[in-house]
């Protein structure tokens, strides 16, 4: 994952760059293949956008929009609406903890809080200072007799427990 | 089997069989192991004849209502006037619950198998499979699965593609899945009309859970009579159920038993029981939406449809989330209300206000601030929760709380009256 634009940059003063441009165009063309309304090709569009920039900002919605037939504000409540796409910058690697109460008796509380200290981002939802690192508390991953299940960007991690967390952190550059 | 652990012998592994064997997840390693034959069978009969096989079997659903399969299917127009679609509902979010994943994981052929002989009966010409977004892992095999098997040529018209859900439990409702197919909001939809008659882009449509689909192979290689067959208790709960068996056990994993069986085994003896010094304290039967058990209730449950609901609760899902003796059960169950708090979709006030009052009245309790009304409090507002809504979201967040309330009332009177120290709760 990539990180997107800075936060301090004021939002829309440079030039926007187009995330559906040639490669990215044939993505989209292929996934409106598969559905009777273009409007249906969305969520997959918001992925690729997602996955190109790190986020979702403003611009991009509206551009996803655009090249689907619909307004930037329906666009936006559908982004707002799942929990997985990203209104804001996030760190480099991003980690998803389950808390829910089957990994909660697990000792997933314990979890979080290493996480927290091993890659410095202190705070839930804060990014650490060096850029790297944004660690959220998330409901029932789908794998509680696994606990604790974590997921850092797309690898999904089974059956940590706070003395395998830092060498966990160690493996991500 | 007992996945990770050894199968065990009690167990009845046919969905489970091939758990732990990477060569199975490939085509050819599945076509080795006897994979599409069914399929070509399926193909050679009229669809209304594998409807009718499927009827026969038994076959109730899997992903959480148990509504029988076979049924289900004959509710799709017989005659075609229109496009007919297959959704699969591979949202797997159900705390306690993992056991789709698993099939996806290692058995990835086996759901396209079902899902294309389901697309056969129905006279569907496109499935979805909706797999939730944070399961990167069956994501990248069901992908390389469905291209090596398209490769190969064994669904014919049929398309079948996958959709990436984006982190939303509500999804896992079937008309909110459909909404979410069509690029909306995973808001779940009124009833009528039905699927049946009106599903995904207003057409005719069936859902189906991953592993109602997964057993459908068997079924028609071996027969519905067979199938039938497979019960331990009642002839209305049939063939073999997988059980994820998670908390405080000694060895939580994936079980497949046939229907009937004692939860007490499953627990003390497939899952090698509770952590030394330590007893069972309650057990949710059937993923985190339906009512707790008791220990004596746990320990008399047969595991079928009509088995659970005699104790009181529901065979839901299959996740089977248990407590020992060191829970707080009120912090639990406040842990339970708030995750329904989180996922309520917000269309309907007893649900969007309901969730959210009830976690915080049970902060509140936790926090040494409670008082006596609270509980009617509490249970007054589960009753104007359940029954009332679009879907039944708000009804599994009422579930644990009264059952709570009813079975372990004490422990939320020592908060109260201040005879145990109070938890802050973030
Ligand atoms: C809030 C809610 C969440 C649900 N989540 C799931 C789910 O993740 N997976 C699933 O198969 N069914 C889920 N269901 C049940 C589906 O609505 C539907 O009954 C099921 O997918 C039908 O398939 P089946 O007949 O094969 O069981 C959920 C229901 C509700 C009300
Ligand atoms: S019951 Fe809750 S989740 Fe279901 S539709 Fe109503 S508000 Fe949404
Ligand atoms: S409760 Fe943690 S993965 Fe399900």
């Amino acid at each position: 994952m990539s990180v997107g634009a800075h936060p301090s940059q004021p939002a829309g003063t440079e030039e926007y760059q187009p995330v559906f441009t040639e490669q990215m165009l044939e993505q989209l063309n292929e996934i409106l293949a598969r559905y009777p309304t273009r409007q249906a090709a969305l969520l997959p569009a918001l992925w690729l956008v997602q996955r190109a920039r790190g986020w979702i900002s403003d611009r991009n919605m509206a551009e996803v929009a655009e090249v689907l037939g619909l307004t930037p504000a329906y666009v936006k409540g559908v982004v707002t609406f799942y929990t997985m796409y990203h209104q804001h910058p996030v760190g480099r690697h991003f980690v998803q903890v389950c808390t829910t109460s089957p990994c909660n008796i697990c000792g997933a509380e314990a979890v979080v809080q290493a996480l927290l200290e091993a890659t410095g981002a202190k705070e839930l939802g804060a990014t650490s200072p060096d850029g790297k690192w944004t660690v959220i508390e998330v409901e029932c991953l789908g794998a509680c007799g696994f606990a604790t299940p974590v997921l850092v960007d797309d690898d999904f991690i089974e059956s940590v427990t706070p003395d395998r967390v830092p060498e966990l952190v160690r493996k991500y550059k | 089997m007992g996945f990770p652990h050894k199968p065990h012998p009690k167990e009845t592994v046919l969905l489970s069989r091939y758990f732990g064997e990477a060569d199975a997840r490939n085509y050819k390693g599945w076509v080795k192991r006897g994979g599409y034959a069914a399929l070509e069978q399926a193909r050679a009969m009229e669809p209304a004849r594998v409807v009718d096989i499927v009827k026969d079997s038994g076959l109730r659903g899997r992903g959480g209502a148990g509504f029988p399969t076979g049924l289900k299917w004959s509710f799709m127009p017989k005659e075609k006037k229109k496009p007919h679609y297959l959704c699969v509902n591979a949202d797997e979010s159900e705390p306690g619950t993992f056991k789709d994943r698993e099939i996806m994981r290692w058995t990835p052929h086996a759901l396209l198998e079902g899902t294309a002989i389901a697309a056969h009966a129905i006279q569907a010409e496109v499935a979805y499979i909706y797999i939730r977004g944070e399961f990167t892992e069956p994501l990248a095999i069901m992908d390389k699965a469905l291209t090596d098997a398209r490769s190969a040529g064994v669904f014919g018209k049929l398309k079948i593609h996958l959709h990436r859900g984006a982190g939303a439990y509500i999804c896992g409702e079937e008309t909110a899945l459909m909404s979410s197919i069509e690029g909306k909001r995973g808001n779940p939809r009124i009833k009528p009309p039905f699927p049946a008659a009106a599903g995904v882009f207003g057409m005719p449509t069936t859902i189906n859970n991953v592993e109602t689909l997964a057993a459908v192979p068997h079924i028609l290689t071996k027969g519905a009579v067979w199938y039938k067959g497979l019960s331990l208790s009642s002839p209305k709960s049939t063939g073999t159920k997988l059980f994820s068996v998670c908390g405080h056990v000694q060895q939580p994993g994936n079980y497949e038993v046939t229907l009937g069986f004692p939860l007490k085994d499953l627990v003390y003896e497939l899952c090698g029981g509770m952590r030394p010094g330590r007893t069972l304290k309650a057990c949710i039967p059937g993923g985190s939406s339906v009512p707790i058990l008791d220990r004596a209730e746990t320990e008399s449950c047969l595991l079928d449809y009509e088995g659970v609901v005699e104790r009181g609760s529901m065979l839901g899902s299959g996740g089977v989330i248990v407590f020992d003796d060191s829970t707080d059960m009120v912090y639990q169950i406040m842990r339970l209300a708030r995750f329904y708090a989180h996922e309520s979709c917000a269309q309907c006030t007893q649900c969007r206000e309901g969730t959210a009052w009830t976690t915080k009245i049970l902060e509140r309790i936790l926090a040494g601030q409670g008082k006596t009304a609270d509980l009617d409090l509490l249970l007054d507002l589960s009753e104007n929760m359940t029954g009332k809504t679009i879907c039944v979201l708000s009804d599994s967040c009422a579930a644990p709380v009264v059952s709570g309330i009813k079975k372990f009332r004490s422990e939320f009177e020592d908060y109260i009256a201040g005879r145990r120290k109070p938890v802050m709760v973030a």
